[in-house]
Protein backbone atom coordinates (compact mmCIF):
# COMPACT_ATOMS: atom_id res chain seq x y z
CA UNK A 1 0.00 0.00 0.00
CA UNK A 2 1.53 3.38 -0.95
CA UNK A 3 2.20 6.09 1.62
CA UNK A 4 0.92 9.50 0.63
CA UNK A 5 2.26 11.28 3.70
CA UNK A 6 5.82 11.13 2.38
CA UNK A 7 7.19 14.62 1.71
CA UNK A 8 3.97 16.21 2.98
CA UNK A 9 5.72 18.27 5.63
CA UNK A 10 8.14 19.86 3.14
CA UNK A 11 5.36 20.41 0.65
CA UNK A 12 3.18 22.07 3.30
CA UNK A 13 5.99 24.45 4.27
CA UNK A 14 6.69 25.26 0.61
CA UNK A 15 2.99 25.95 0.04
CA UNK A 16 2.80 28.21 3.07
CA UNK A 17 5.91 30.13 2.01
CA UNK A 18 4.68 30.54 -1.59
CA UNK A 19 1.20 31.72 -0.55
CA UNK A 20 2.69 34.15 1.97
CA UNK A 21 5.03 35.48 -0.73
CA UNK A 22 2.09 35.82 -3.11
CA UNK A 23 0.06 37.78 -0.54
CA UNK A 24 3.04 40.08 0.16
CA UNK A 25 3.43 40.69 -3.58
CA UNK A 26 -0.30 41.30 -4.03
CA UNK A 27 -0.67 43.82 -1.22
CA UNK A 28 2.78 45.45 -0.99
CA UNK A 29 4.49 45.14 -4.35
CA UNK A 30 2.25 45.06 -7.39
CA UNK A 31 0.99 48.50 -8.50
CA UNK A 32 -2.69 49.33 -8.64
CA UNK A 33 -4.47 48.66 -11.89
CA UNK A 34 -4.97 51.84 -13.93
CA UNK A 35 -8.66 51.24 -14.62
CA UNK A 36 -9.92 48.97 -11.84
CA UNK A 37 -7.78 50.23 -8.99
CA UNK A 38 -7.65 48.27 -5.76
CA UNK A 39 -10.47 45.89 -6.68
CA UNK A 40 -8.25 44.28 -9.33
CA UNK A 41 -6.33 42.56 -6.52
CA UNK A 42 -9.06 39.92 -6.49
CA UNK A 43 -7.62 38.83 -9.83
CA UNK A 44 -4.62 37.26 -8.04
CA UNK A 45 -6.82 34.88 -6.08
CA UNK A 46 -9.79 34.39 -8.39
CA UNK A 47 -7.97 33.47 -11.61
CA UNK A 48 -5.45 31.04 -10.05
CA UNK A 49 -8.29 29.31 -8.18
CA UNK A 50 -10.28 28.97 -11.41
CA UNK A 51 -7.28 27.73 -13.43
CA UNK A 52 -6.22 25.21 -10.76
CA UNK A 53 -9.77 23.90 -10.35
CA UNK A 54 -10.10 23.35 -14.12
CA UNK A 55 -6.68 21.65 -14.20
CA UNK A 56 -7.85 19.54 -11.25
CA UNK A 57 -10.84 18.31 -13.25
CA UNK A 58 -8.54 17.41 -16.15
CA UNK A 59 -6.16 15.70 -13.69
CA UNK A 60 -9.09 13.68 -12.36
CA UNK A 61 -9.92 12.67 -15.94
CA UNK A 62 -6.34 11.58 -16.62
CA UNK A 63 -6.32 9.46 -13.45
CA UNK A 64 -9.64 7.96 -14.52
CA UNK A 65 -8.04 6.97 -17.85
CA UNK A 66 -5.28 5.28 -15.84
CA UNK A 67 -7.93 3.46 -13.82
CA UNK A 68 -9.70 2.12 -16.89
CA UNK A 69 -6.41 1.17 -18.55
CA UNK A 70 -4.88 -0.63 -15.59
CA UNK A 71 -7.95 -1.70 -13.62
CA UNK A 72 -6.14 -0.51 -10.50
CA UNK A 73 -8.78 0.88 -8.12
CA UNK A 74 -6.24 3.18 -6.49
CA UNK A 75 -6.42 5.37 -9.59
CA UNK A 76 -10.17 5.66 -9.06
CA UNK A 77 -9.50 6.83 -5.52
CA UNK A 78 -6.93 9.37 -6.78
CA UNK A 79 -9.33 10.58 -9.45
CA UNK A 80 -12.13 10.92 -6.87
CA UNK A 81 -9.94 13.00 -4.56
CA UNK A 82 -8.64 15.14 -7.47
CA UNK A 83 -12.20 15.98 -8.55
CA UNK A 84 -13.31 16.52 -4.97
CA UNK A 85 -10.51 19.03 -4.36
CA UNK A 86 -11.05 20.74 -7.72
CA UNK A 87 -14.69 21.22 -6.81
CA UNK A 88 -13.75 22.92 -3.53
CA UNK A 89 -11.33 25.22 -5.39
CA UNK A 90 -13.99 25.85 -8.02
CA UNK A 91 -16.53 26.97 -5.43
CA UNK A 92 -13.94 29.33 -3.91
CA UNK A 93 -13.16 30.72 -7.41
CA UNK A 94 -16.86 31.22 -8.10
CA UNK A 95 -17.43 33.06 -4.83
CA UNK A 96 -14.35 35.27 -5.28
CA UNK A 97 -15.38 36.01 -8.87
CA UNK A 98 -18.90 36.83 -7.80
CA UNK A 99 -17.60 39.37 -5.28
CA UNK A 100 -15.40 40.91 -7.97
CA UNK A 101 -18.37 41.05 -10.37
CA UNK A 102 -20.46 42.85 -7.78
CA UNK A 103 -17.73 45.42 -7.23
CA UNK A 104 -16.88 45.87 -10.93
CA UNK A 105 -20.15 45.38 -12.77
CA UNK A 106 -22.63 45.99 -9.97
CA UNK A 107 -24.07 42.46 -10.21
CA UNK A 108 -23.19 39.26 -8.36
CA UNK A 109 -23.73 37.32 -11.57
CA UNK A 110 -24.26 38.08 -15.28
CA UNK A 111 -25.77 35.52 -17.64
CA UNK A 112 -24.54 37.04 -20.90
CA UNK A 113 -20.87 36.25 -20.36
CA UNK A 114 -19.79 32.89 -21.84
CA UNK A 115 -16.79 32.58 -19.51
CA UNK A 116 -18.95 32.77 -16.40
CA UNK A 117 -21.73 30.54 -17.66
CA UNK A 118 -19.41 27.90 -19.11
CA UNK A 119 -17.46 27.75 -15.85
CA UNK A 120 -20.72 27.33 -13.95
CA UNK A 121 -21.73 24.49 -16.31
CA UNK A 122 -18.41 22.71 -15.69
CA UNK A 123 -18.77 23.18 -11.95
CA UNK A 124 -22.37 21.97 -11.86
CA UNK A 125 -21.48 18.99 -14.01
CA UNK A 126 -18.76 17.93 -11.59
CA UNK A 127 -21.08 18.69 -8.65
CA UNK A 128 -23.14 15.72 -9.86
CA UNK A 129 -20.09 13.43 -9.75
CA UNK A 130 -20.47 12.50 -6.07
CA UNK A 131 -24.28 11.91 -6.17
CA UNK A 132 -23.68 9.91 -9.36
CA UNK A 133 -21.22 7.68 -7.54
CA UNK A 134 -23.58 7.31 -4.59
CA UNK A 135 -26.37 6.17 -6.89
CA UNK A 136 -24.37 3.06 -7.89
CA UNK A 137 -24.21 0.45 -5.16
CA UNK A 138 -21.81 -2.08 -6.66
CA UNK A 139 -18.25 -0.74 -5.99
CA UNK A 140 -16.81 -2.18 -9.22
CA UNK A 141 -19.49 -0.61 -11.39
CA UNK A 142 -19.31 2.59 -9.37
CA UNK A 143 -15.58 2.90 -10.03
CA UNK A 144 -15.93 2.12 -13.74
CA UNK A 145 -18.86 4.43 -14.42
CA UNK A 146 -17.31 7.22 -12.34
CA UNK A 147 -14.12 6.92 -14.39
CA UNK A 148 -16.09 7.27 -17.62
CA UNK A 149 -17.82 10.33 -16.14
CA UNK A 150 -14.47 11.82 -15.05
CA UNK A 151 -12.93 11.26 -18.50
CA UNK A 152 -15.87 12.88 -20.30
CA UNK A 153 -15.90 15.75 -17.82
CA UNK A 154 -12.13 16.18 -18.05
CA UNK A 155 -12.29 16.24 -21.86
CA UNK A 156 -15.14 18.75 -21.70
CA UNK A 157 -12.97 21.28 -19.84
CA UNK A 158 -10.49 22.11 -22.68
CA UNK A 159 -13.26 21.89 -25.30
CA UNK A 160 -15.29 24.31 -23.27
CA UNK A 161 -12.26 26.59 -22.91
CA UNK A 162 -11.74 26.65 -26.69
CA UNK A 163 -15.43 27.34 -27.28
CA UNK A 164 -15.36 30.26 -24.88
CA UNK A 165 -12.21 31.65 -26.51
CA UNK A 166 -13.96 31.52 -29.85
CA UNK A 167 -16.84 33.61 -28.50
CA UNK A 168 -16.87 37.17 -29.79
CA UNK A 169 -19.00 38.84 -27.18
CA UNK A 170 -17.86 38.71 -23.61
CA UNK A 171 -17.75 40.86 -20.53
CA UNK A 172 -14.79 39.10 -18.97
CA UNK A 173 -11.46 40.78 -19.72
CA UNK A 174 -8.98 38.76 -21.82
CA UNK A 175 -5.74 39.04 -19.88
CA UNK A 176 -4.10 35.72 -20.72
CA UNK A 177 -4.02 34.71 -24.37
CA UNK A 178 -2.39 31.89 -26.28
CA UNK A 179 0.28 34.28 -27.56
CA UNK A 180 1.19 35.59 -24.13
CA UNK A 181 -0.17 37.81 -21.41
CA UNK A 182 -1.30 41.41 -21.45
CA UNK A 183 0.03 41.93 -17.97
CA UNK A 184 2.96 44.21 -17.19
CA UNK A 185 6.02 42.62 -15.51
CA UNK A 186 5.19 43.09 -11.80
CA UNK A 187 1.60 41.97 -12.32
CA UNK A 188 2.68 38.91 -14.30
CA UNK A 189 5.22 37.99 -11.61
CA UNK A 190 2.62 38.35 -8.84
CA UNK A 191 0.09 36.37 -10.84
CA UNK A 192 2.57 33.54 -11.49
CA UNK A 193 3.58 33.36 -7.81
CA UNK A 194 -0.12 33.29 -6.83
CA UNK A 195 -0.80 30.59 -9.41
CA UNK A 196 2.13 28.54 -8.09
CA UNK A 197 0.91 28.99 -4.50
CA UNK A 198 -2.62 27.86 -5.31
CA UNK A 199 -1.33 24.94 -7.41
CA UNK A 200 0.90 23.86 -4.51
CA UNK A 201 -2.04 24.19 -2.14
CA UNK A 202 -4.08 21.92 -4.40
CA UNK A 203 -1.32 19.29 -4.48
CA UNK A 204 -0.80 19.55 -0.71
CA UNK A 205 -4.50 19.14 0.09
CA UNK A 206 -4.78 16.30 -2.43
CA UNK A 207 -1.92 14.52 -0.69
CA UNK A 208 -3.44 15.22 2.75
CA UNK A 209 -6.75 13.77 1.65
CA UNK A 210 -5.07 10.73 0.10
CA UNK A 211 -2.97 10.20 3.25
CA UNK A 212 -6.07 10.42 5.46
CA UNK A 213 -8.03 7.97 3.31
CA UNK A 214 -5.06 5.64 3.11
CA UNK A 215 -4.65 5.70 6.91
CA UNK A 216 -8.34 4.88 7.41
CA UNK A 217 -8.10 2.01 4.93
CA UNK A 218 -4.99 0.63 6.56
CA UNK A 219 -6.58 0.84 9.99
CA UNK A 220 -9.65 -1.01 8.81
CA UNK A 221 -7.50 -3.66 7.14
CA UNK A 222 -5.51 -4.02 10.37
CA UNK A 223 -8.69 -4.34 12.39
CA UNK A 224 -9.94 -7.00 10.02
CA UNK A 225 -6.71 -8.96 10.26
CA UNK A 226 -6.49 -8.73 14.03
CA UNK A 227 -10.10 -9.18 15.04
CA UNK A 228 -11.52 -11.16 12.15
CA UNK A 229 -14.45 -10.43 9.84
CA UNK A 230 -17.17 -10.88 12.48
CA UNK A 231 -16.10 -7.89 14.53
CA UNK A 232 -16.12 -5.44 11.60
CA UNK A 233 -19.32 -3.52 11.05
CA UNK A 234 -20.65 -3.78 7.47
CA UNK A 235 -19.73 -0.79 5.33
CA UNK A 236 -22.47 1.76 4.75
CA UNK A 237 -23.28 2.74 1.18
CA UNK A 238 -20.85 5.42 0.11
CA UNK A 239 -19.92 7.62 -2.83
CA UNK A 240 -16.26 7.28 -1.88
CA UNK A 241 -14.22 4.55 -3.55
CA UNK A 242 -13.59 1.36 -1.61
CA UNK A 243 -10.52 -0.75 -2.23
CA UNK B 1 14.75 52.31 -4.97
CA UNK B 2 13.62 48.84 -3.83
CA UNK B 3 10.34 47.41 -5.15
CA UNK B 4 8.83 47.62 -1.67
CA UNK B 5 9.63 51.32 -1.39
CA UNK B 6 7.54 52.12 -4.47
CA UNK B 7 4.76 49.72 -3.46
CA UNK B 8 1.40 51.40 -3.11
CA UNK B 9 -0.06 51.72 0.34
CA UNK B 10 -3.30 49.84 1.07
CA UNK B 11 -6.10 52.25 0.24
CA UNK B 12 -9.15 51.92 2.45
CA UNK B 13 -11.85 53.05 0.07
CA UNK B 14 -14.96 51.23 -1.02
CA UNK B 15 -13.11 48.51 -2.90
CA UNK B 16 -11.42 47.35 0.28
CA UNK B 17 -14.38 45.40 1.62
CA UNK B 18 -14.79 43.48 -1.65
CA UNK B 19 -11.10 42.58 -1.82
CA UNK B 20 -11.18 41.57 1.83
CA UNK B 21 -14.34 39.55 1.16
CA UNK B 22 -12.74 37.63 -1.73
CA UNK B 23 -9.64 36.75 0.25
CA UNK B 24 -11.70 35.90 3.34
CA UNK B 25 -13.77 33.49 1.21
CA UNK B 26 -10.55 31.73 0.24
CA UNK B 27 -9.36 31.53 3.85
CA UNK B 28 -12.78 30.37 5.09
CA UNK B 29 -12.95 27.60 2.46
CA UNK B 30 -9.51 26.38 3.53
CA UNK B 31 -10.45 26.61 7.22
CA UNK B 32 -13.64 24.62 6.65
CA UNK B 33 -11.61 21.98 4.89
CA UNK B 34 -9.06 21.89 7.72
CA UNK B 35 -11.90 21.64 10.28
CA UNK B 36 -13.40 18.68 8.39
CA UNK B 37 -9.99 17.04 8.27
CA UNK B 38 -9.59 17.62 12.03
CA UNK B 39 -12.96 15.97 12.68
CA UNK B 40 -11.95 12.99 10.57
CA UNK B 41 -8.65 12.77 12.38
CA UNK B 42 -10.35 12.78 15.79
CA UNK B 43 -12.73 10.06 14.56
CA UNK B 44 -9.76 8.04 13.39
CA UNK B 45 -8.08 8.50 16.77
CA UNK B 46 -11.24 7.25 18.50
CA UNK B 47 -11.27 4.20 16.23
CA UNK B 48 -7.62 3.58 17.05
CA UNK B 49 -8.38 3.71 20.79
CA UNK B 50 -11.30 1.34 20.19
CA UNK B 51 -9.03 -1.00 18.23
CA UNK B 52 -6.44 -0.99 21.02
CA UNK B 53 -9.19 -1.68 23.55
CA UNK B 54 -10.56 -4.59 21.45
CA UNK B 55 -7.08 -6.03 21.07
CA UNK B 56 -6.40 -5.81 24.80
CA UNK B 57 -9.74 -7.54 25.47
CA UNK B 58 -8.93 -10.24 22.94
CA UNK B 59 -5.49 -10.81 24.49
CA UNK B 60 -7.03 -11.09 27.97
CA UNK B 61 -9.61 -13.56 26.69
CA UNK B 62 -6.83 -15.51 24.93
CA UNK B 63 -4.74 -15.71 28.08
CA UNK B 64 -7.71 -16.83 30.17
CA UNK B 65 -8.54 -19.53 27.59
CA UNK B 66 -4.91 -20.64 27.56
CA UNK B 67 -4.93 -21.10 31.34
CA UNK B 68 -8.16 -23.11 31.15
CA UNK B 69 -6.77 -25.34 28.39
CA UNK B 70 -3.54 -25.89 30.30
CA UNK B 71 -5.57 -26.85 33.36
CA UNK B 72 -7.64 -29.35 31.33
CA UNK B 73 -4.67 -30.87 29.36
CA UNK B 74 -1.58 -30.55 31.57
CA UNK B 75 0.43 -33.16 29.53
CA UNK B 76 -0.31 -31.74 26.07
CA UNK B 77 2.21 -28.96 25.19
CA UNK B 78 -0.30 -27.63 22.65
CA UNK B 79 -3.02 -27.52 25.30
CA UNK B 80 -5.59 -29.18 23.00
CA UNK B 81 -5.67 -25.97 21.00
CA UNK B 82 -7.27 -25.85 17.56
CA UNK B 83 -5.25 -24.37 14.69
CA UNK B 84 -5.72 -20.61 14.50
CA UNK B 85 -8.00 -19.29 11.80
CA UNK B 86 -6.15 -17.08 9.35
CA UNK B 87 -7.53 -13.56 8.97
CA UNK B 88 -7.89 -11.81 5.67
CA UNK B 89 -4.81 -9.95 4.62
CA UNK B 90 -6.44 -7.19 2.64
CA UNK B 91 -9.04 -4.81 3.96
CA UNK B 92 -12.05 -3.72 1.97
CA UNK B 93 -12.61 -0.33 3.30
CA UNK B 94 -14.87 2.51 2.58
CA UNK B 95 -13.09 5.80 2.70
Amino acid sequence: MPTYGKGLRGLSILTLVTITAALILVFFYVPLDATQGFIQKIFYIHVPLAIVSLCGFVFGGVLAVMHLRTGDRRYDLRSYVAIHMALIFGVAALLAGSIWAKASWGHWWVWNDPTLVSYLIVLLMFATYTPFRFSIEDPERQARYASVFAILGGAFVPLNFIAVRAAQEYVHPRVLTLTGSNLPGPMLLTFLVSLLGIALLYVTLWKYEMAAKNARMQMRALRRRLLGDDDIRPLPRSAAPSL
Amino acid sequence: MTPFAIAPALPLHAAGKYVAGAYIVFVVVILIYVAIMALRLSRMERQLVELNHDLARRDEAGEAGEHQRQARHPDDPDGGREPARAGRSAGDSSL
